[in-house]
């Protein structure tokens, strides 16, 4: 079997079992909607300050949930003894981490689609006139989260206390492309072209490339168990 | 070995302290609390140094999966976090004084700080896996992803804003500190790297004796 059909086959695998179940994307659904009260009630009716935050709450919003949605990648694996099925499994052990990426890349980016449709309903943001630009930022801030978030969730999935050693280890890590996708995001939002925030896009390619290599690198290691 | 290594470091760290209180000069304008520095400059480039000895005993752990490899990383990771906390203490209270304020999110201390909860993460990763191969392993990939990360967090943080004064040994160009002044700060950075190999050398052991009893 050829590499990019064992990824896909993980990927499958994870889309379908999403699909019958639904148990990560109903919850984190409805836990974005949550964050926009939460986000509402910290900074109040005052327009011109919630526009000024926007581009660090969409991020918050995105970091928040997938956080929580990230966290439960290899719960599956872990809780119905199919951990063994992954380290048993032929052939090289990257293809298992890419193609968990890929699933975690997709339900996230769901997830952040939906919080952006909310936040133009619900904070008044023109998102329209520069969606292009934005779902380029949003794509490679989103990609290197996903590849370092994989990669921690099956480190911290046989851990003790997992829920709290997940963030704690992914935030500080994080914090490169939280900047660089906050600061490309405000300026996208004030009608920039894409070129002003070129290094900070750099940053995020370059972040983006880092974590997946060190993952595809690594993940054998960590599958171990 | 070891021995001889304590008193090296001994030996250095009083010469550090006779030089900085004794030798250099008092700075012109901040004062006695510019003295501050002989403290605070060693311990940063010694916490990098932990850090990268960090990556490189993880590396190689993760190729050879040789104990003493993992010893060398997590006693490293405990003396680098140690160094970390001294640069942020120090830098406190030098910038109380100096700048007004004990702290500010300025590009290198919130680079600093970063680079503190990471490593602490690293080693809370540690404490929370009881089974030593595979608390080595994570350990391992961890140090790796921490370190590539460690100039992405300088550069975004760079980028997102600076306060603190500009380097003044690494830099291009001639040095604009007086030579008084530099000499001091290398007789103490070579004291504080003594130090940190001294720490990393009785952890490292400790760590041994202690597998050694578990095992």
């Amino acid at each position: 079997m050829s590499y990019a059909r064992r990824a896909w086959i993980v990927l499958w695998k994870d889309l379908v079992s999403e699909r019958r179940s639904k148990e990560t994307l109903n919850a984190l659904l409805f836990f974005a909607l949550l964050l926009l009260f939460l986000f509402q009630f910290a900074l109040g009716d005052d327009r011109e300050r919630l526009k000024a935050a926007l581009p660090g709450l969409l991020w918050l919003g995105f970091i928040l949930s997938g956080l929580v949605g990230l966290g439960r990648a290899f719960l599956a694996e872990r809780d119905h003894d199919c951990w063994e099925g992954l380290v048993l499994a032929p052939g090289d052990k990257s293809a298992i981490y890419l193609g968990k990426v890929a699933g975690n890349l997709l339900l996230m980016l769901v997830v952040e689609a939906v919080i952006l449709v909310l936040f133009t309903v619900f904070f008044n943001v023109d998102v329209a006139g520069h969606l292009a630009a934005l779902v380029a930022v949003v794509l490679l801030g989103t990609v290197g989260f996903a590849a370092v978030g994989t990669l921690f969730a099956a480190m911290t999935a046989n851990v003790r206390a997992r829920e709290v050693l997940f963030p704690v280890l992914l935030l500080p890590v994080l914090v490169p492309v939280l900047l660089g996708a906050v600061k490309a995001t405000e300026a996208v939002m004030l009608g920039e072209p894409l070129g002003t925030v070129a290094r900070w896009l750099q940053l995020l390619g370059a972040a983006d490339v880092v974590y997946l290599t060190v993952g595809i690198l690594t993940f054998d290691a960590v599958l171990e168990g | 070995m070891s021995r001889a290594l304590g008193w090296l470091t001994a030996l250095g760290l009083a010469a550090g302290l006779v030089l900085a209180f004794g030798v250099a000069p008092r700075e012109e304008i901040q004062g006695n609390v510019q003295r501050i520095m002989y403290l605070h400059v060693p311990s940063v480039l010694v916490a990098y140094l932990a850090f990268a000895v960090v990556l490189v005993a993880s590396v190689a752990y993760l190729a050879r999966r040789s104990e003493a490899a993992d010893r060398l990383a997590q006693a490293s990771a405990e003396a680098g976090v140690l160094f970390t906390g001294i640069t942020i203490a120090s830098g406190a209270i030098w910038g109380k004084p100096t700048w007004g304020t004990w702290w500010t999110w300025d590009a290198r201390l919130t680079s600093v700080a970063i680079l503190f909860v990471m490593y602490l993460g690293y080693l809370l990763l540690r404490a929370m896996i009881e089974d030593r191969e595979r608390a080595a392993r994570y350990s391992a990939v961890l140090g790796i992803v921490a370190a590539l990360d460690i100039p992405l967090v300088h550069f975004s943080v760079y980028w997102w804003r600076t306060l603190h004064q500009p380097p003044s040994i690494f830099k291009p160009g001639p040095s604009t500190m007086p030579p008084v002044f530099l000499v001091v700060l290398l007789v103490n950075l070579a004291a504080f790297t003594l130090l940190y190999a001294w720490f990393v050398t009785k952890r490292a052991r400790l760590l041994r004796r202690e597998h050694e009893v578990f095992a």
